[in-house]
Parts: structure tokens; sequence; C-alpha cells
């Protein structure tokens, strides 16, 4: 609320100040996004600014300094996502050996404590005589999300550009979200997260999750942050066995770092499928099936620690579920 | 404030009830208070150190304090359902009883949603509910039906207390200063003028004929909030009329517990008599048929369709190393021994029929229990990748100590209202004959009664 009233209250030349921002904001965006050569170019661009006198004056965007979080993007923005985009995720359980290290990127670049995973690998094994496999997991950034659907005060929202996010600002920890979602993704902060010092005092951006709230629900936000730079999501990149395709549906195109595809020639190819679509929650996320797999599965289980092994015991041992 | 002999000697009986407050009572209001206290403090830890020091984690969200919000405003709804039939059916023997479970609707329906506002990770921020309202969640329409209802409850139990503050006004209590200017307060001038008896009638009949609907939309509601989602124990079309029929079957339980309670420690005899009992008794066995009726729909469709996920939970319920037991005590202390207490003549006594409600009252919030634990202890992937405290709820001593102090504040709250109003209604108190039960009577002749039959 009082951040709107402070926008509509904004005088005039504030508003010219920030359309100058926005301006080399947009521009460098643009650039990194599209990652083409043309950088140069934006850069020797001449750019009119307001100066602190007042008055407008036009400086060489070179001389402007970069900002690279994305802390100044406004509850607007947040809301409403990166024009022209849809997301989209394609996971190939064909490659997965539970090597742990999306987890690992994940964790780190959201500060997160180790225990408290967004991104999750499960053993699954479908049926009885089912060979079981590897199968990550993040939030499924629904085309039609449960958790949206019950939130009360609009705390988790759609985005056009196909993502689910938290305003943790406005949770008010109800939980029903968590109920709601069929994935439990979502993940609550019980008591008072640790927060590391970088990140202590910047505005919650529900692009990148952070600084935690204790009371609030948060979730895998696909690292929207990193998209605005052109950049894959950490778990991508960290992937040694390109498991995760990132990419866009608008350009039907994914990449997993090495190789870029055409989205629905991949989900073609390798019969991908979405994970309990009987629900219709419409996921975002795709799934290949572990079909011909380049690792026997036992190579994601025999050199975890022991507390990890506790968890896929059972699976192991035969259990189906 | 005219009263009849009838009426006048029933308001002579209990006068020493609100005039005095007793040691006794004080004795209990202590101990409520001690219990609250003690609650309190387990707020205050919640508060400060989080929702951590809860049996709540990210499978099991909910716990205790959901189970206790479904239970009491259950409670509430059926206290609203039975006051508004008995009113509007102008039941004569319904007369003594419908002060008791306005009481009921109103004292829970303010415990009750303490309980849902203990769920909740940010008090801080509850006014988001009303500053960001968003229209398509359940949640929201549960917010705007508690408020509507309680509205509704607090305008039902006034408007039919509005004569007898009257009365009380009138009777030149032996009472201190404060409480006979909030009893004039509270009387707004009645003095049973002509109009002021239309206005009053035709207030308290519109508010009956709202209560009634109003009660089994904001149950459905509360239902929905599970329902809407896509849970296995959870989704189901049956959760609507199973949530209004299981608070009015609790409800009713409560009521006679309640009924028991107060003859005991008013002696009230003359006025919740042994056919109070049957009666209500005969509610509780039909109620009991039908809540036993649609447990049984909805255990047999899931085990009978058996898909995975629904199996699972039934799974669970029927297995002796998880909730076998529970749902064993649920069903026979909440759906039999009801059922045939009052359906055996020889036990269709007080005592036994207030015995069989107090154990369903139980066994009814175990099955709450039973709704909610469960089904979010069987998400759809496993919960292999977690922390194993995320596995199994077990509530903590917080949850436990808060729930014994929204009990406490429950009764803590008859207990004052007991005080400042009689518990048998005294105005438009109607002296019944019960065929074959010609004791329990006062010295009124007959003559007198039939001629000043309230309007």
């Amino acid at each position: 609320m009082k951040q709107e009233e402070e926008v509509n209250g904004k005088s005039r030349r504030d508003f010219i100040k920030n359309a100058a921002i926005a301006t080399v904001v947009t521009a460098a965006c643009g650039s990194s996004i599209c990652s083409c050569s043309s950088k140069k170019e934006v850069i020797s661009q001449k750019i009119q600014l307001l100066s602190p006198d007042g008055e407008i004056v036009e400086i060489d965007s070179a001389y402007l300094n970069h900002h690279e979080t994305m802390a100044v993007l406004s509850q607007h923005e947040q809301r409403v996502g990166i024009a022209g985009k849809k997301f989209v995720m394609v996971v190939d359980l064909a490659r997965c050996k539970n090597a742990r290290k999306c987890i690992t990127a994940c964790q780190k670049h959201h500060y997160r404590p180790e225990d408290k995973e967004w991104l999750t690998v499960k053993l699954l094994k479908d049926s009885e005589k089912g060979a079981p496999y590897w199968f990550p997991k993040q939030c499924f950034h629904c085309d039609n999300p449960p958790c949206v659907k019950v939130c009360p005060v609009d705390a988790t929202f759609k985005r056009q550009d196909g993502l689910v996010l938290i305003d943790n600002d406005r949770c008010i920890g109800c939980k029903f979200c968590m109920a709601a979602c069929p994935y439990s993704t979502r993940v609550f902060n019980w008591d008072e997260p640790e927060i590391s010092m970088d990140i202590r005092d910047l505005p919650y951006n529900a692009e990148t999750g952070v600084p935690a709230k204790v009371g609030t629900v948060e979730e895998c936000d696909f690292c929207a942050d990193r998209a605005r730079e052109g950049l894959l999501p950490p778990c991508v990149e960290a992937c040694p066995n390109g498991v995760f395709y990132f990419g866009d549906e608008n350009e039907d195109t994914v990449t997993n770092g090495d190789e870029t595809v055409s989205f629905t020639q991949l989900i073609k190819d390798r019969a991908g499928y979405r994970f309990l679509e009987e629900l219709g929650t419409k996921p975002r996320v795709y799934y290949l099936p572990p079909k011909d797999r380049q690792f026997p599965v036992e190579r994601g289980y025999d050199d975890l620690s022991d507390t990890l092994k506790q968890r896929f015991k059972d699976v192991m041992e035969g259990e189906h579920k | 404030m005219e009263l009849n002999t009838y009426q006048q000697e029933a308001f002579d009986y209990q006068r020493s009830n609100i005039e005095k407050f007793g040691k006794k009572n004080m004795a209990w209001s202590i101990f409520f208070l001690v219990w609250i206290i003690i609650g309190g403090y387990a707020l205050y830890l919640q508060i400060a150190k989080g929702h951590v020091v809860t049996g709540m984690r990210d499978n099991v969200v909910w716990g205790l304090f959901i189970v206790n919000f479904i239970f009491f405003i259950g409670l509430s709804y059926a206290g609203a359902i039975i006051a508004g039939v008995l009113h509007l059916l102008k039941v004569p023997w319904g007369k003594p009883i419908v002060r008791l479970a306005q009481m009921m609707t109103l004292i829970s329906v303010i415990v009750g949603p303490i309980f849902i506002l203990l769920c909740v990770g940010r008090f801080d921020r509850l006014h988001h509910l009303f500053i960001y309202p968003r229209i398509q969640s359940p949640m929201t329409w549960d917010v705007m039906a508690v408020v509507t209802f309680f509205a509704g409850s607090v305008l039902f139990l006034y408007m039919a207390l509005i004569k007898d503050f009257a009365v009380y006004r009138d009777a030149k209590l032996n009472i201190p200063a404060w409480k006979q200017k909030l009893y004039k307060i509270l009387a707004i001038g009645y003095r049973g003028a002509a109009s002021q008896k239309r206005h009053l009638i035709i207030s308290q009949n519109l508010l009956a004929i709202i209560m009634i609907p109003l009660s089994i939309i904001v149950a459905s509601i509360l239902s929905w909030i599970f329902g809407m989602t896509l849970r296995p124990g959870w989704h189901s079309t049956i959760f609507g009329p199973y949530f209004v029929l299981g608070a009015l079957y609790s409800g009713c339980g409560v009521l006679i517990v309640a009924m028991w309670v107060y003859r005991k420690m008013y002696k009230l005899e003359n006025y919740f008599t042994d056919k109070h009992f049957s009666y209500l008794g005969y509610g509780l066995m039909v109620l009991g048929a039908g809540y036993g009726y649609f447990t049984f729909s909805e255990y047999f469709t899931d085990w009978f369709g058996s898909a995975k996920w629904d199996s699972e939970v039934i799974n669970k319920l029927f297995s002796i190393h998880e909730y076998g037991g529970w749902s064993l005590f649920a069903n026979v202390a909440g759906i039999l021994i009801p059922i045939l207490i009052v359906a055996i003549p020889a036990t269709r006594k007080p005592n036994w029929i207030t015995f069989a409600a107090f154990m369903m009252v139980m066994a009814l919030w175990v099955k709450r229990y039973l709704i909610i634990v469960p089904t979010l202890e069987t998400p759809a992937l496993p919960m292999q990748d977690t922390r194993m405290e995320f596995v199994k709820y077990s509530a903590t001593w917080p949850e436990w100590a808060l729930t014994f102090a929204g009990i406490a504040s429950f009764l803590l709250f008859f207990t004052l209202m007991s005080k400042l109003v009689t518990v048998v209604p005294v105005s438009g108190l109607e002296e019944v004959n019960f065929p074959h039960e010609p004791h329990h009577h006062h010295d009124t002749t007959v003559a007198t009664k039939e001629e000043v039959k309230p309007a």
C-alpha cells in the first residue's frame, strides 16, 4: 500500500529521473538477455539524465555505473514479469545420477542454509516391478497453480512470463498454499532464518526470494533475476550431466548450457510428460522419461553420506512409492 | 416488565445465580484462568521463537490449532441452527434450552477463530486479509463467513436477551451499581409496549431465518478450505454436508453436556427435565446415524475405488500401526455408542445420555484430527528428501497448552455468562406438560398459564 502511494505521489521530476534510470536498466538488460554483440553500440549511446541541480544533462552511458543486482525492480515489475517470455524447464531423467550439484548451487545462490532445500532430488519407483530413478524437483510454476488460487492476500502470484512467485512482505503465513500444492514444493520459515550479512539489508525481491523472513512461505523462483541478466539458473549451470534444460516457450528454445534445442522437438522426440498431469495443474516443468539411462541408479546412492542414504533406503530396498 | 407466575417463579429461582458469583464459581474461574495464563506463555513462546515451537512442519503444515478451530466453530454453527429451529418451530419445550444453545454459539465463535489466528505465521500482518483480500481464496470466503456469522450470532443472542435484561433491570436485584447500569443499557429501554414486542418478535424471527442457512453456508465454507485442495481425504464433494452434519452433531452433544452441568450446578431439574435429555438424545441418535452414514460413504468410496493416493490415506486410517486405534475410537465412541445408549430404553436416562454425548464430543474432536493430519502426512511425492521431523506430526506442549487454554476460555466464558444472564430464559418461558410425565410441576394452575400466554 505504502509503496503504491509513493508511486502515485511522485513528482514530475522524479518521474523524469526514473525514466532515465529505467532506460539505462532496460538497455543493459536488453543487451545481456539477447547476448548479442551489440553491447558496444549501446554503451556509446548518449543518455539524458537529471542532475542533482535539477538540470537535464546528456552523458555517455559508458560513464554510468551498471548495477548488476536487480534491487531496483519495483513491486509492479516483480509481479508482472519479463515481457514476452514464457519460461519453461525440461528435466532429463535419463541423465540424473543424484550428483546433487544442483541443490548446492541453488542453496548458494539463494543464501539458503544447507538443510532447507528449494530444489530436492527424490528417488521414485512407480510400480512394484518398475526401476527406481532419480527425480529432481523444483517448483513446477503451474499454469493453473493451486497455491495461487488459495492465497487469501495475493502474496503468491502468477506472472505473465509463467513464473509463480511470492511476495514475502505480504505473506501472512497461513500456509494454505503449502496445503494446496500437491507437489510439496513450498517451504516455511518456522523460525528466524539465518541471513548472511550481504543480503540482510536488501529490500525483498520476489525474483531472488531473498532475504527470507520468519513466518512466511518461500519456494523455487526459477531464478528470474538471472534470466533478466541473460543467465541460466544455477541449478542448470551446476549440473554436470546436463539434466536441466531451461528456456522460453515463446522462442521454442531450451538449453542446458551445452546444447540448445527446440523445446517442442525435444518433448516430441523424448516423449516428454508432466508429473501428475491428471491433477490439471498444468506444470511448466516437463520430464523426459528415464529411458536409456546414462548411469545406473546406484551411482547416486553408493557415495552418499549415511544420513542421505537413510532418505532413499526404502526405495532402494524395493519399496515402491 | 410483567412476568406471569410461572416466569416469575423461574426468575426468583435463578435470582441468586446472577446476584452472587459464588465460591465454587470463583474457584473454577481461577482454575480456568491458570490454564489460560499457561496458554498465554505458550503463545508468547510461539511469537518470540516462531512456529518452530509447534509440531507443525513443511509437510504437516496444520495441526491441533486447525483441529480446534473446526471443533469450536462447528459448535457455534450447531448452536445457531438448534436455537434457530427451536425458535421458528415454536417448540414449547425448547424455550428453556434456547439460551444455552445461543451462548454456545457466541462463545465458540469467539474461541474458534482464535485458533486459526494461532496458525498464522505473521500476526502482525492480519490486516492484509482486509487490505489485500483475494476473493478467489476459500480462506477469504471463510474470513467473510466467520465475520458475518459472528455479527449474526451476537445479534441473535442479544435479541433473545433484551426482554430478560429488562426483567433484571426492574427486579431490584442485589447487585453492584455497574451491573445494574449494564442491565439498564442492555435493556435499551424495553418496557414491553406493544410496538416494542412486535419489533422484537419480527427481528428475532428474521434473525432465526437468516442464521439457519447462514450456519449451513459457513460450515460448508469451512469444509471447502480442505475440500478445494487436491489432497486425498479432503478433495471430496461430500465435505460440505459432512461438515454441516458433523458440526450439528457435536453441537448437540455439547448442549447435552452443558445442560447436565447446569442442571447439577444450579439445580435446574424443573427446567432441564429428563424429557429434554431424551429429546436431545433422539436428536443425537438421528444425527449420529447421519454422521455414520457420511463417514461410511466417504471411506467406502475411497476404499472401493482404491486410487493410489486415496488408498494411502485409507490404509493409514485403518492400519493399527498408524491411526487404526483412533479411527476405531472415533467411530465407536462417536457413532455406535451414542446411538445404542439412546436407542435402549434402559439407558435413555440423563446421566447415560450425557455420558454418550461427552464421549461423542471427544470422538468428534479426534475425528477432526483424523481428517487433518493423516491427509497432510500423505503427500503425492514421498517425503524422503526432507528432515525426519517433517514426516510425522506430533503436537508439542505449546500446542497442547494453547488447546487447553482454548477449552478453559470456553468454559470460563460460560461461567461468566451464566453470572450475567439466567441460564434458563425467564421472559417468554412457558410451562410444558410433557405427556406421561406428571412430576416436575410448580404450583401454577393451568388457568394462570393460559391466561397470560406471551404474544
